[in-house]
């Protein structure tokens, strides 16, 4: 057998002859498959039903969203940034106003700044809600999909009272905030906190002691902090492997600072530790949340911002720590009213890079779990 | 011709006194080979409808409630849809091959029933073999999975396939292994530990493959197999019901048709019937195997407790009425009651739920729907309580009342599971179910033995290792 780890990259223009013939069997998985989360094609180089390597090929949902920003301006542009990792558009959103908050040197007032921790920290919990059930469902696990969408839903239902709309909110704005928090938000939102803190225990009492989940998370997928460092990886995957990095605390944004919270972290950096962080994350969101409810201050919530932008010439990167991993946005201002260029740093992109490394000497069964466990948006990959 | 008239009159004339023959009667066997057939594909209808909707409930949704009440017509609707979709051969595909792959699932999933029995008198045939027919022709099954996998010419099917029946050829030595501890007991009384397993004098002293003959030996022994020289039966009973999920390739264990990864397994290039008869083989596979659990450990037809009888009373209307044989106890008369009990409960649970419909006028047919099927499942129940059908079917009820215990408990399964991935599964197979099956296999023949071996052997080894492990513990 071939040591994984001295192959030379796949060649894709040879046509496939070794069906029937050689140990070597090439696989394309995607981009229409069920467990590849979107239209992410995985072209696979399997000896049995072992993974000697894999190259990814994405573009398939690519919109150019970075050109379109280049014709737009600032305010137009906000709404876009929704549609590249849609389970999680609040926390895009969040990223986007505080990078040109950063560019026109405004700060949204403090109101706002609660609403918008509230609502982002909503959001991640939503997301890592989404990547349970789906996750769970590529492991052959079909229930937990079922709980967690029902549970989601009521998160859902606080965006759409808030903004009207549910995946694709553009909830914030340039500033500051377009909408008061509706009568009875903090109420909503303390109903779901006690509504949901029994239900992580549900998810967790199906999963966490699971003998075949143990089975088919522990080792999988394993990637070293070392490596995650190298690649670039960032988010849950990277804390699972134990480096304690998270943008809310070490680059504090909105104003995380206030809040006492904790980072979770892994040791392994196998499937299963990045399971365990994310459930530990849905609970430390509740914390955040929780506070944020109890001290929101009265207040203004749009900061001064002209209503034509023309953000001094100039660049900025500002990143914020999304359910996914580090999402930045680098922009840079030519002194009109559309960007010059702007460039995002989407986690699932980066971590994506890392499906290699983790997947090399494991089985084709293993390939979907770590595609679960890295938690990728195609949307956010191919924007 | 005359038996069928003579046994649809002896339903009503007590004179006439004809049950069906079992071995060697071509007649009798026509009429249930077409008995089996129907049963089974309503049985598969049913199951697709009942999985579905459990499923559903344990996943906080409420699975199909449009077609017919309650989703009732859902299945049919299924049915009649892939019938008449277009048929697809992919043009790369091996076509005979192709076409005949389904054909043999299907033939090996149905042929099994040949030898269950459903009742002392409902079988198609008693072979003396009965159980290794069945564990071979189920077997041949994976021949068409095989082939339907390489015929597709394409690389998923052909990884299905290969997963298949790696899979299904190792859980079957774990399968037959357990399979053989039931065939010893059925050849012993087993050891007078005061406790288990002792038959009555005269009863069956040799062993026997057939279906029908293990069942009576549990009747004779008077103990469902499962129970049988505790815990052993027990461990042969968790051993099959393991493996039997997975020779049917369901999850946890349906690595062939792992959706997530290999879009369909096996089946990927096929649809529309050809697609069918795959779903339709793997119902009613998971029929037989619970059909061979139910007959080898769970005391096949008979109904529970099937030793007590109580105190005997006259029960009204025994039939036929002169029979010396016929059971006099009142637990034989409540437990005969049972079968047309359960229907009348589920008419009543239809007319509860007619009255939970919408008031709606749209929903009127539907109601409607609801209540005559109650009203059906109801008048069934009543015809249960008619003697001449009350003393004859009970046994087939209590047979498929385990066997759709069985069903219940591959939906929850289903429910609860992840996964097994590949290597872990071929782990449990021959790391764990294969060495248990052959020391149960010992283990059983040494309980089966008498008692000057028992005490010789087995008891002086238990207190050996126990002590051991005591003097083991005092170390730590």
């Amino acid at each position: 057998m071939t040591d994984p780890n001295t192959l030379s990259p796949l060649d894709l223009e040879t046509p496939d002859k070794t069906f029937l013939d050689a140990n070597e069997l090439v696989i394309n998985m995607g981009p229409q498959h069920p467990a590849t989360h979107g239209v992410l094609r995985v072209i696979l180089r399997l000896d049995g039903e072992k993974v000697m390597g894999l190259e990814c090929v994405i573009g398939y949902l690519h919109r150019g969203v970075e050109k379109i920003a280049e014709h737009r301006t600032y305010t137009m542009f906000n709404p876009y940034v929704d549609r590249m990792d849609y389970v999680a558009a609040v926390s895009n959103g969040l990223g986007y106003c505080e990078a040109v908050e950063k560019l026109l040197s405004v700060e949204a007032p403090p109101r706002a700044q609660y609403i918008r921790v509230i609502m982002t920290e909503l959001n991640r919990i939503a997301s890592h809600q989404l990547w349970l059930g789906t996750h769970a469902l590529d492991i052959g696990a079909i229930t937990p999909l079922f709980y967690t969408f029902r549970d989601r839903e009521e998160i859902l239902k606080i965006f759409e009272k808030y903004c009207g709309a549910r995946l694709t909110t553009h909830a914030f704005r340039i500033g500051g905030l377009q909408y008061e928090a509706y009568d009875g938000f903090e109420k909503d939102v303390k109903n779901f906190l006690a509504f949901f803190a029994p239900k992580i225990d549900e998810y967790e009492e199906l999963l966490t002691t699971n003998r075949i989940w143990l089975e088919r998370t522990k080792g999988v997928g394993t990637i070293s902090g070392k490596d995650c460092i190298a690649l670039g990886v960032t988010g849950p995957v990277l804390r699972a492997s134990g480096v304690k990095w998270d943008i809310r605390k070490a680059l504090p944004y909105a104003n995380y600072k206030n809040f006492d919270f904790e980072i979770p972290t892994g040791q392994h950096g196998d499937t299963y530790d990045r399971y365990l962080v994310r459930m530990a994350e849905m609970r430390q969101s509740c914390r955040i949340i929780e506070q944020a409810v109890a001290g929101i201050p009265e207040g203004p919530i749009m900061a001064k911002v002209p209503k034509v932008m023309k953000p001094p010439v100039g660049e900025v990167y500002h990143s914020i720590e999304a359910p996914k991993g580090e999402l930045g946005y680098f922009i840079v201002s030519d002194g009109s009213t559309q960007p010059y260029r702007i460039r995002v740093r989407p986690p699932s992109f980066v971590n994506l890079q890392a499906l290699d490394v983790m997947c090399r000497g494991q089985l084709v069964a293993d390939v979907i779990a770590v595609i679960g466990t890295l938690d990728i948006v195609l949307g956010e990959v191919d924007r | 011709m005359h038996e069928l008239i003579d046994y649809i009159q002896s339903y009503l004339d007590p004179r006439v006194t004809t049950t069906p023959g079992v071995a060697g009667n071509i007649f009798w066997a026509t009429v249930y080979i077409l008995l089996v057939f129907v049963g089974l594909s309503v049985a598969v209808i049913a199951m697709n409808w009942l999985e579905r909707k459990i499923l559903a409930h344990m996943q906080v949704r409420l699975g199909p409630m449009r077609v017919g009440p309650h989703g009732l017509l859902q299945p049919i609707a299924d049915a009649i849809k892939l019938l008449f979709k277009e048929d697809i051969i992919p043009a790369e595909a091996d076509k005979l091959v192709f076409w005949i792959a389904p054909f043999i699932v299907v033939l090996a999933a149905f042929t099994v029933f040949v030898v269950v029995p459903f009742g002392p008198t409902h079988a198609i045939t008693d072979m003396n073999i009965g159980i290794l027919f069945m564990l071979g022709v189920s077997s041949l099954s994976v021949l068409g999975i095989v082939t339907a996998g390489w015929a597709s010419n394409s690389h998923y099917p052909l990884i299905g396939a290969l997963r298949s029946s790696a899979q299904m050829v190792s859980y079957e030595v774990a399968m037959g292994l357990a399979v053989v501890s039931v065939i010893m007991m059925t050849s012993f009384h087993g050891i007078d530990t005061g406790l288990y397993g002792i038959g009555p004098a005269g009863a069956q002293e040799s062993g026997t493959l057939s279906m029908i003959g293990i069942v009576l030996a549990q009747q004779e022994q008077g103990v469902w197999f499962i129970f049988k020289f505790f815990p052993l039966g027990l461990i042969g009973f968790f051993i099959f019901a393991i493996a039997m999920v997975a020779e049917t390739n369901r999850a946890p264990f349906d690595l062939p048709e792992a959706e997530s990864e290999l879009t369909a397994g096996f089946h990927t290039e096929y649809s529309g019937f050809r697609w069918s008869l795959f779903f339709l083989a793997e119902y009613s596979a998971m029929i037989a195997v619970s059909s061979i659990a139910v007959t080898l450990w769970l005391g096949g037809w008979l109904r529970p407790f099937p030793g007590l009888h109580g105190p005997s009373i006259a029960i009204p209307y025994v039939w036929p009425p002169s029979d010396p044989s016929a059971p006099t106890g009142a637990l034989d008369f409540v437990f005969a009651l049972c079968p047309g009990i359960a229907f009348l409960l589920l008419g009543a649970m239809c007319f509860y739920n007619v009255r939970r419909m919408p008031k709606h006028p749209l929903f009127k047919i539907q109601t409607m729907g609801l209540a005559g099927f109650g009203a059906v499942l109801g008048l069934i129940g009543l015809i249960l309580f008619v003697p001449p059908v009350r003393d004859r079917v009970s046994d087939i009820f209590w047979f498929a009342a385990k066997v759709a215990g069985f069903m219940y408990l591959y939906i929850w399964y289903r429910g609860t599971f992840p996964r097994y991935r590949f290597d872990q599964l071929m782990k449990v197979g021959w790391k764990v179910l294969l060495p248990t099956g052959l020391a149960l296999l010992i283990c059983t023949a040494l309980f089966a033995m008498r008692v000057e071996v028992w005490y010789a052997v087995v008891v002086p080894l238990w207190q050996w290792s126990v002590s051991i492990l005591h003097w083991l513990v005092s170390l730590l």
